[in-house]
């Protein structure tokens, strides 16, 4: 089977971005989106069509999923040995991604045909969505660790632009610097990391990198630095890498902020697809982790576990609607981080990494689910706070359904998709650690209580006084809505273990209802909790809050993450450092610079007199030279 | 063929001639002025030739021609003064030297 066609899958978007970002402004807006919504469903039934074969088809051969490269080509040869190529890998975990990121994609660009209809740069919205897709798409097939790290970085380009699409606004230009900054800062890491790597290991390929058997994990011992080994060391920093990108604890701040960006966005790159990247790169990186560097992997778990926990207490208390869900985004991801920490490799060993990939793929449905029908209620109400909203499900009956199944999904209420893949991640967890467990159990509870408190003071409560009566979205924006709520719904009953493993090899399983029944009722305690305090306006939350004063500012502050990092920055880096090295650039270096500059322009100042511009004193200059040259020259003739 | 007067009177006043409008030329402001004393000098130099030629090279015929030369040259050259000395007028409303600097520096 030739898989040379999946290049399109790269080319559409791209060809798209340069079409609606070069004569964007030219066509009508309606036409532009258009044409980016149709690029997107294009690739996205390609991807649909590379899935069917892959799984179905060919990807198999006498039943173990294999690695195939579908396209590849040399783009940089440095030498004879370091080359970089740029091309297209298939694999069960690069598959279920294409699936997973075109659907939410193009989920995202119908819903914003009608959210971000009548604004100003909406074809260049598309343009930007179109070069998001295909950043990411290229990070997911990329077949070499370069690759990857190219397209990462336009993934946080395109992450920066989108989040500064508003660029008038300034919170907005602000908080696409923070996460530029954050991540890029975090990217230094990843980068140090793969040189480390693929200076031991000699290669930049995956397939190479990752093959258990290979060179690359068997034969790289050597030399070690406190304690662990190059490579652990190496892993960890690649890691970072993941933490930035996939907002963990301590490169989370920027996700927050990144709400600033227009809704559609933040459902794509900062809840579905994007912030996933760091999971995708555990997983793709998984055989080496998990044979070579153990210890980063043990770092991969506990990150992931404290920062879901952590996402979990700060999301309790946040009133903006969008930040509550980018919370929960960073707890949903702390969950998968933890499930490929806990992971063995091969068979049923395997359980958590495939997870993992489950729970990401129905995270990716129902938060992309849970930000649009946030976009549609701000779009009803004019207003991200909850603490405006009540009684909404009168007004949106379709985004309250939708929004309710969500709410459901993410508690991990049967049968929804969330049931599933966190049932298996915390299944995964009991196996390695009792702890760890323990930590995921009480997530899971604090989830089902946010999240309910989310949905209970938006639908129900006291009804507010609206300046205008919300009414529902137009069909544009529910539409996607009911497709990610089904899917939500149902992907659970997909098998994954048959399709994807950590090693290829499809393995069943089953729900283990010791784990299982405990975290439904956990579930169902938040809900009920949540019932009880926020269903009417009640006074119970606030003589809570009063109560635990401490903890709940603590919480509702964020526990002061931003401002120990402004502290550091500003305080010690900034003050220390940084003005002594600004002193003596605008002082030492500038100065002298600058002094020459002066002098130059002082002396030129004075003799400029002599180009007048008259030409008569010209002349007179020449007349006297002339006539002293001859009188000069008489004087000689006569010696 | 010899009228009597010396060949140093033709060059003393093509002298007197030529420092007078270099002096002119340095000197004066008005435009058209300056195109009188570049006129002067150029006669000059014609009086210069046609006197050398005459008493030097009675048969040759070059200083001659030169002159005439440098008379068409001249004629030419008042024209296209004229031209300029006119747009100048138009642009700055002015003919004096001195006003018309926005070239300067």
């Amino acid at each position: 089977m030739n898989f040379n066609y999946t290049l399109w899958i790269l080319a559409v978007p791209f060809l798209m971005f340069i079409l609606l970002g070069l004569a964007g402004h030219k066509l009508k807006p309606g036409l532009s989106g258009l044409l980016g919504t149709g690029g997107l469903a294009v690739i996205t039934v390609l991807s649909y069509i590379t899935a069917y074969l892959y799984f179905f088809r060919t990807g198999a051969t006498e039943g173990v999923y294999t690695k195939i490269s579908a396209f590849n080509y040399t783009w940089l040869q440095l030498t004879d040995k370091l080359h970089i190529d740029i091309g297209v890998l298939l694999d069960p975990i690069s598959v279920m991604m294409l699936v997973v990121i075109t659907t939410v994609s193009l989920m995202v660009h119908i819903y914003s045909l009608g959210y971000m209809k009548g604004e100003r740069g909406f074809e260049r919205f598309f343009a930007f969505l179109s070069l998001f897709s295909f950043s990411m798409l290229g990070l997911v097939v990329a077949t070499n660790i370069f690759q990857m790290y190219i397209f990462w970085e336009l993934v946080g380009i395109s992450s920066y632009i989108l989040i500064g699409f508003y660029y008038e606004k300034p919170s907005a230009v602000r908080a696409s610097k923070k996460a530029f900054i954050v991540t890029r800062f975090a990217d230094l890491g990843f980068l140090i990391g793969i040189l480390i790597l693929s200076f031991n290991t000699r290669t930049f390929d995956f397939i190479t990198l990752t093959d258990p058997a290979g060179p690359a994990i068997t034969q790289t011992g050597g030399a070690a630095f406190l304690g662990l080994s190059v490579i652990t060391w190496s892993m960890i920093l690649v890691y970072m890498g993941g933490v930035g990108k996939s907002a963990m604890f301590p490169f989370h701040i920027w996700l927050p902020d990144a709400m600033e960006g227009p809704t559609p966005v933040s459902a794509l790159i900062h809840a579905a697809t994007m912030v996933v990247a760091g999971v995708y790169l555990v997983a793709r990186m998984f055989p080496i982790y998990f044979f070579a560097a153990p210890a980063a992997l043990e770092v991969v778990a506990y990150i992931g576990a404290f920062s879901s926990l952590f996402a979990a207490v700060i999301a309790c208390t946040q009133t903006d609607i969008k930040r509550v869900l980018a919370y929960s985004t960073m707890s949903q991801i702390g969950y998968m981080m933890l499930a490929l920490g806990v992971s063995g490799y091969g068979g049923h060993d395997g359980l958590g990494f495939m997870a993992s990939m489950f729970h990401l793929s129905t995270h990716a449905m129902f938060k992309a689910l849970l930000f649009l029908c946030a976009g549609a209620i701000i779009h009803a109400v004019h207003s991200n706070f909850m603490t405006d909203m009540g009684g909404l499900r009168r007004y949106l009956p379709v985004t309250h359904l939708t929004f309710l199944i969500a709410c459901l999904t993410i508690a991990g209420i049967p049968p929804m998709s969330g049931f599933f893949s966190k049932d298996e991640i915390l299944v995964a967890a009991f196996h390695h650690s009792w702890f760890l467990f323990g930590v995921e159990y009480a997530v899971a509870g604090l989830t089902a209580f946010y999240m309910f408190r989310l949905y209970f003071s938006i639908f129900w409560g006291n009804e507010t006084h609206y300046h205008h009566t919300p009414h529902e979205a137009p069909a544009t924006m529910t539409i996607p809505l009911i497709i990610l709520a089904a899917g939500s719904a149902f992907a659970g009953f997909i098998p994954f273990s048959r399709l994807i493993t950590s090693d290829g090899v499809p393995f069943e399983t089953e729900i283990e209802w010791a784990v299982a029944i405990p975290s439904v009722l956990i579930g169902l305690a938040g809900i009920a909790v949540a019932f009880l305090m926020y269903s009417r306006r009640s006074g119970i939350p606030d003589r809570l809050a009063a109560k635990f004063k401490y903890a709940y500012k603590w919480s509702y502050n964020k526990f002061y993450i931003d401002e120990i990092y402004l502290f550091i920055t500003r305080g010690i880096i900034f003050r220390y450092i940084s003005q002594p090295v600004a002193w003596f650039d605008r002082h030492i270096v500038d100065g002298t610079m600058n002094s020459i500059a002066a002098v130059t322009q002082y002396i030129s100042f004075r003799i400029r007199r002599f180009q007048s511009g008259q030409l008569q004193k010209y002349a007179f200059v020449f007349v006297s030279g002339a006539v002293l040259l001859i009188v000069l020259l008489v004087y000689l003739w006569n010696q | 063929m010899n009228t009597g007067i010396p060949l140093q009177y033709f060059l003393i006043l093509a002298a007197i001639m030529f420092f007078v409008g270099i002096y002119g030329f340095l000197t004066r402001r008005n435009l058209i002025t300056i195109l009188m004393s570049v006129e002067l000098i150029l006669n000059s130099v014609n009086i210069n030739f046609l006197a050398f030629n005459r008493y030097l090279f009675p048969h040759k015929m070059e200083g001659l021609f030169f002159s005439l030369f440098v008379i068409g040259v001249a004629a030419a050259e008042a024209a296209v003064a004229i031209a300029i000395i006119i747009n100048i007028y138009r642009r700055f409303a002015t003919i004096n030297v001195e006003d018309v600097n926005e070239m300067k520096y």
